[in-house]
């Protein structure tokens, strides 16, 4: 029989206001096993601690029931707390009564039953507690950051300058990401390659970090300390321990029809290609879908122009399979596709465009050389209209319904530029709300309106209609004068709301890592772990987790390499003892539970088994503790019970189940 | 006050995993929102751990209603638990109203960490629906019953 | 049946085999029960009729932990048990050598009694070799008679067909004895009032004496020891005093059998109060086929079993109350 101690906290009024806990102490000192019961204001101050550990000595606990917090929050408190004063720690039941009873309810009586019935359901399950033993597992000291853009790259650098390996996986052929095509950044208008290539070179050149560009995360295994990751290095068709990048193959292939996503779209790119000067690394990929030796089997000019001897028509996707402690996901943003917006013609008009297309046509290195011209006839425009919140903040499932954070600060950039550079034009934004906090953000809009004359309208646009002479018909209201506006204008430009990249989604599902409604990663607590994922072991940086702008990624990307470094910095890890176990003279070898379990953690052996007299050689079931994760898939998969999970027996969850319905 | 005239209050048990429903039932308790107090949760690791004979003993005991709530498919901690719990629950939930159980007294929700608004309101909902069945008679073990 | 007798002991001479897995007259002559034969003269003993409607494919579980090869009988239904075991790890293949034998549809003694016969002394024209399509019944009021096909178990109406999924050799010819689907009554049952469906279930398991004649009969009831006798669950067999632990007892028992039962219908035929068992487990099957597409236990060693599969747009729990 166990000899438990009861302990209810008050946590000031926020459970005792509720919650006579007077009362659910003398309750739960009638239950079986119970010696101890006592409350107090705040059980997980250090005063609070010290009354366990006092009750643990003087009465000989053996078992703890902490009516308190939920456990998420003071479990593992509660739990060190026990270990110091004596006790296995797994010997501590949390009884949710803050959350799940004196926050929801307003009736004293009411909750005071509940609280009391919480309590009597922990003290049930402790008395069926065992103590558990963590075992311990190593940590690979090597980190893997998925994204190859600022946030990936400063996550990398952290790490890597913190000593320890890391590697990046990027899916397009050259690191960089979205922050390479921008043209300048706000809010002080450095230009944006300026200081992002020297990271990337940084990156490229750190004795610490592996690059793998024109890669995927093909497959996760493992755990926190001891991922196992399968890379899949695209086949390049050049082999890039050969190619001096000197771009003559880019010069002289005849396929130049493909459409260059690094510009958008806006022009074309060859089969052969880097997406850009600054690519790095300095090494194209063929297209194989474009080439035209992939597709006729004829051409091969490439191949004869190259001094290096570098192109590989036959090269194959190659697996590299690594083991990592920590993976950080960096995989940021794209806009959202804009089919849902016909009001906006972007689909019917080449000078309706999206703000990330401005920012390449805006870049010296873009589609127009940097000159701000429309692209259906090569014209300088002179009414340039933009249109906030296309996508963004939207109630239909057209959009999103969140804020996408930086298109505000993006369009006061793109109307300064603008009026700076090409001052007869008139710029006209419409906008719902203006949101500027930031550091020098408001000081920054505030001069585009003051200094540069952009003409800010707060208002929605109905429609944007192509006219015959060429221009667009900009209908909209004016909210502040309530009145309707029809402004002919040559260009518009669709603040086009940011989401997830897509391939987040089969990332997740291979890490395990939860994601939201919107794709965007879940932190593992939205105030206290913001770069954390629930799942241990994986870090988020950068847009993956919410909408960012550059300075707050770069700040995000540090805190989770941080984190990471903080993983790697450990040499072992304990590991969660409640893991399934089975009971080798119950279990009939039957292999259900190894076909249900994610973790390829049960194994089958044949063993001399002594059932009760009967010596036999059976097939019996055996649970590699450092795989399992207690998820309890097997124990419910397991006909006879054999299978079951420490911590959460079944006979533990039955005896919840009966101090509830008693 | 007869005994015929006492209100009812429904035993409900919700089993709910740790990652996803069991966070989303603690986010709709810091953000009070309120559900019956006759919802009792059990915390589990997974959907996946909860056993039919865990529903039924339930049942036996004197439960009038049972809710499992799981991180949504797609979303599992252990990526795959929920996947096989929904096969379970979706077996038993048809056996149980095959042999004549009221479909209405057990449920299956997903709600994530982020969803405290939806586990208050579907305890809500569920509460409701029990108190519209009445008392589980079909079920229980009446020696278990007081 | 001399062609199995002979070829049985054949094997036994030439030490193919240790023994032989067939069936035996038991104290009344349509009584028979499953026997281990070691002999050419235990053979004497050996039957195979209309009467050996008991599936031998469990007898295996022990039969493998033998030395030697057993050879052991199988139905064409029976087939399916023993590929459900093998898959379960739980009979080995190599200590099996399995005489696919014809089956012209088993018969119950009990629709023979239900039809008014009384005082069966034994039954004519149920042996192998009697085509015949009617049984003459020997009472101790003379001689009635009695069609095959009215005296013939459940489940040979919905016969799952006449091959055998597993053999190596294969001895007579089957006959096809399907005359109704097998899903009939479930839908029957589904297609109750709440009320209803209660009340049939309730007076059929009411009946139910916890006898355990249906788990130990059960091919995939084999666990060495059966939650309902472990203290894992505070389940350990109770006393039958009120209509739960029954409920409990065979929702659970099906629960655990789902897609792994083959729908051999063992579990009926034993029942020494006539519950119609099969009828939870071929609730399950229906359910499995309608929601992940058809399934059948023991057909194919590699398939992924419904509950240990998924897919990621299975229905939800919910389709139970949405179906109504």
């Amino acid at each position: 029989m166990q000899r438990i101690g009861v302990f209810v906290c008050h946590c000031g009024s926020n459970i005792a206001a509720t919650v006579d806990v007077k009362k659910v102490v003398e309750m739960a000192a009638l239950e079986p096993g119970v010696v101890h019961a006592e409350d107090y204001q705040y059980m997980c101050s250090e005063a609070g601690q010290a009354k366990i550990a006092e009750a643990i000595h003087e009465k000989k606990l053996t078992g703890i029931v902490v009516c308190s917090c939920s456990p998420r929050m003071h479990e593992a408190t509660f739990r060190k707390a026990a270990e110091r004063a004596g006790i296995n720690p797994y010997m501590v039941e949390i009884a949710n009564i803050r959350e799940h009873c004196s926050w929801i309810h307003k009736d004293m009586e009411e909750a005071t039953k509940k609280a009391v019935i919480l309590a009597r359901a922990a003290i049930a399950k402790v008395n069926l507690n065992t103590p558990l033993q963590a075992g311990e597992s190593l940590v690979t000291k090597r980190a893997l950051v998925i994204g190859g853009g600022i946030a990936g790259i400063q996550t990398a650098l952290d790490i890597a300058d913190a000593g320890y390996e890391v590697d990046i996986v990027e899916k397009t052929p050259s690191i960089g990401g979205r922050m390479s095509q921008l043209d300048k950044t706000f809010p002080t208008l450095d230009c944006s390659a300026c200081i992002l290539t020297p990271k990337m070179v940084d990156a490229a050149a750190h004795e610490k970090i592996t690059i793998y560009t024109y890669s995927e995360v093909d497959k996760v295994t493992g755990f926190v300390g001891d991922f196992t990751v399968d890379i899949r290095k695209k086949a390049r068709s050049v082999d890039a321990t050969k190619c001096t990048g000197c771009g003559v193959c880019q010069e002289k292939c005849p396929s130049k029809k493909s459409l260059s996503e690094f510009n958008r779209g806006l022009n074309t790119r060859s089969a052969i290609y880097t997406p850009f000067a600054q690519a790095i690394p300095n090494v194209p990929v063929i297209d194989r879908d474009a080439c035209l030796k992939f597709k006729t089997g004829k051409c091969g000019l490439c191949e004869k122009v190259c001094q290096a001897g570098a192109i590989d028509y036959t090269q194959q996707d190659e697996i590299v399979t690594q083991k990592y402690g920590a993976i950080v996901v960096a995989t940021g943003f794209d806009t959202i596709k804009l089919d849902k917006y016909d009001e906006y013609a972007y689909n019917q008009s080449k000078d309706v465009i999206t703000s990330l297309e401005l920012e390449r046509i805006m870049n010296a290195a873009g589609p127009t050389k940097g000159h701000l011209e429309r692209l259906s006839d090569g014209k300088a425009p002179k009414e340039m209209v933009f249109i906030q919140c296309v996508g963004s903040r939207c109630s239909d499932d057209r959009g999103k319904s969140y804020c996408s954070k930086i298109c505000c600060m993006y369009t006061a950039k793109h109307a300064m530029l603008i009026r700076d550079k090409y001052p007869d034009v008139n710029v006209t934004v419409f906008y719902i709300d203006v949101r500027t906090p930031g550091k020098n953000f408001d000081e920054f809009y505030r001069r585009a309106v003051e200094e540069y004359g952009v003409n800010y309208i707060k208002g929605q646009v109905g429609k944007v209609a192509p006219l015959a002479n060429g221009k667009l018909l900009v209908q909209a209201s004016d909210l502040i004068d309530n009145k309707q506006i029809k402004k002919e204008a040559d260009m518009v430009v669709l603040a086009t709301a940011i989401e997830p990249d897509p391939s987040v989604r089969k990332i997740a599902t291979m890490l395990t890592a939860s994601i939201d409604t919107n794709n965007f990663l879940t932190e593992a607590h939205p105030k206290l772990r913001p770069v954390e994922s629930p799942t241990a072991g994986v870090f988020l940086s950068g847009v993956c987790q919410g909408p960012k702008d550059i300075p707050e990624t770069v700040a995000q990307a540090g805190a989770a390499a941080v984190k990471a470094i903080g993983l790697l910095a450990k040499d072992k890890l304990m590991t969660n003892p409640c893991t399934a176990k089975a009971d080798e003279l119950l279990c009939n070898g039957c292999s259900t539970c190894a076909n249900v379990c994610p973790y390829g953690a049960i194994t089958y052996e044949v063993k001399l088994i002594n059932d009760h007299g009967i010596r036999e050689e059976r097939r019996v079931a055996t649970v590699n503790n450092a795989l399992c994760q207690g998820c309890g898939a097997c124990t419910v998969a397991c006909p006879s019970g054999a299978m079951d999970l420490q911590g959460f027996s079944n006979r533990q969850i039955l005896a919840e189940v009966d101090a509830i319905c008693r | 006050m007869s005994i015929e005239n006492k209100e009812f209050r429904p035993k409900i048990v919700a089993f709910c995993c740790n990652w996803c429903s069991y966070a989303g039932a603690d986010l709709a308790g810091s953000s009070r929102l309120a559900y019956p107090a006759d919802v009792k949760i059990i915390r589990v690791p997974c959907s996946c751990r909860v056993n039919p004979m865990f529903i039924l003993r339930a049942f036996q005991k004197g439960a009038d209603g049972v809710i499992i709530c799981g991180c949504h498919p797609g979303d599992c901690h252990y990526s795959t638990g929920n996947y096989y719990a929904r096969r379970r629950m979706t077996l038993l939930f048809s056996m149980l109203d095959y042999i004549g159980i009221e479909n209405g007294r057990t449920r299956v929700e997903w709600v994530s960490a982020a969803e405290g608004v939806k586990f208050s309101t579907t305890m809500n909902e569920f509460v409701e629906k029990i108190h519209s069945l009445g008392e589980n008679v079909r079920l229980e073990d009446l020696r278990c019953k007081n | 049946m001399q062609e199995l007798i002979n070829r049985a002991k054949e094997l036994l001479a030439n030490g193919t085999v240790a023994r032989v897995l067939g069936w035996k007259k038991g104290d009344l002559s349509y009584n028979c029960e499953p026997a281990f034969f070691e002999t050419a003269e235990d053979m004497e003993n050996f039957v195979y009729d209309g009467f050996c409607g008991a599936n031998l494919s469990k007898y295996m579980i022990e039969a493998s932990k033998l030395e030697g090869k057993t050879l052991v009988c199988l139905k064409p239904c029976d087939s399916y048990s023993f590929v459900q075991l093998m898959k379960e790890h739980r009979v080995d293949r190599e200590k099996a050598y399995i005489i696919g034998v014809a089956c012209r549809g088993k018969l119950d003694i009990e629709k023979i009694k239900a039809q008014g016969i009384k005082g069966i002394e034994s039954v004519e024209g149920a042996a192998w070799e009697d085509a015949n399509d009617v049984l003459t019944v020997k009472t101790f009021y003379g001689d009635k008679t009695c069609n095959w096909s009215d005296a013939m178990l459940e489940r040979c109406h919905v016969c799952k067909g006449k091959e055998h999924v597993i053999f190596d050799e294969q001895i007579g010819e089957s006959r096809e004895t399907k005359d109704a689907d097998r899903f009939d009554r479930v839908a029957e049952i589904e297609a109750m009032s709440p009320e209803e469906k209660f009340a049939f279930f309730r007076s059929e398991l009411s009946k139910c004496i916890r006898c355990n004649a249906c788990r130990n009969v059960c091919p995939a009831c084999s666990c060495r020891k059966c939650v309902f006798d472990s203290t894992k669950f505070d389940s350990a067999q109770k006393a039958n005093t009120d209509s739960f632990e029954e409920k409990m007892f065979h929702i659970i028992r099906a629960f655990h059998v789902a897609g792994r039962c083959t729908d051999c219908g063992e579990c009926s035929r034993v029942c020494p109060q006539g519950i119609p068992l099969h009828l939870f487990n071929r609730k399950f099957i229906k359910d499995i086929n309608e929601f992940y597409g058809e399934y059948q236990a023991g057909a194919d060693i590699d398939e992924k079993a419904p509950l240990t599969n998924f897919t990621f747009d299975d229905v939800e729990p919910g389709i139970v109350a949405e179906r109504g």
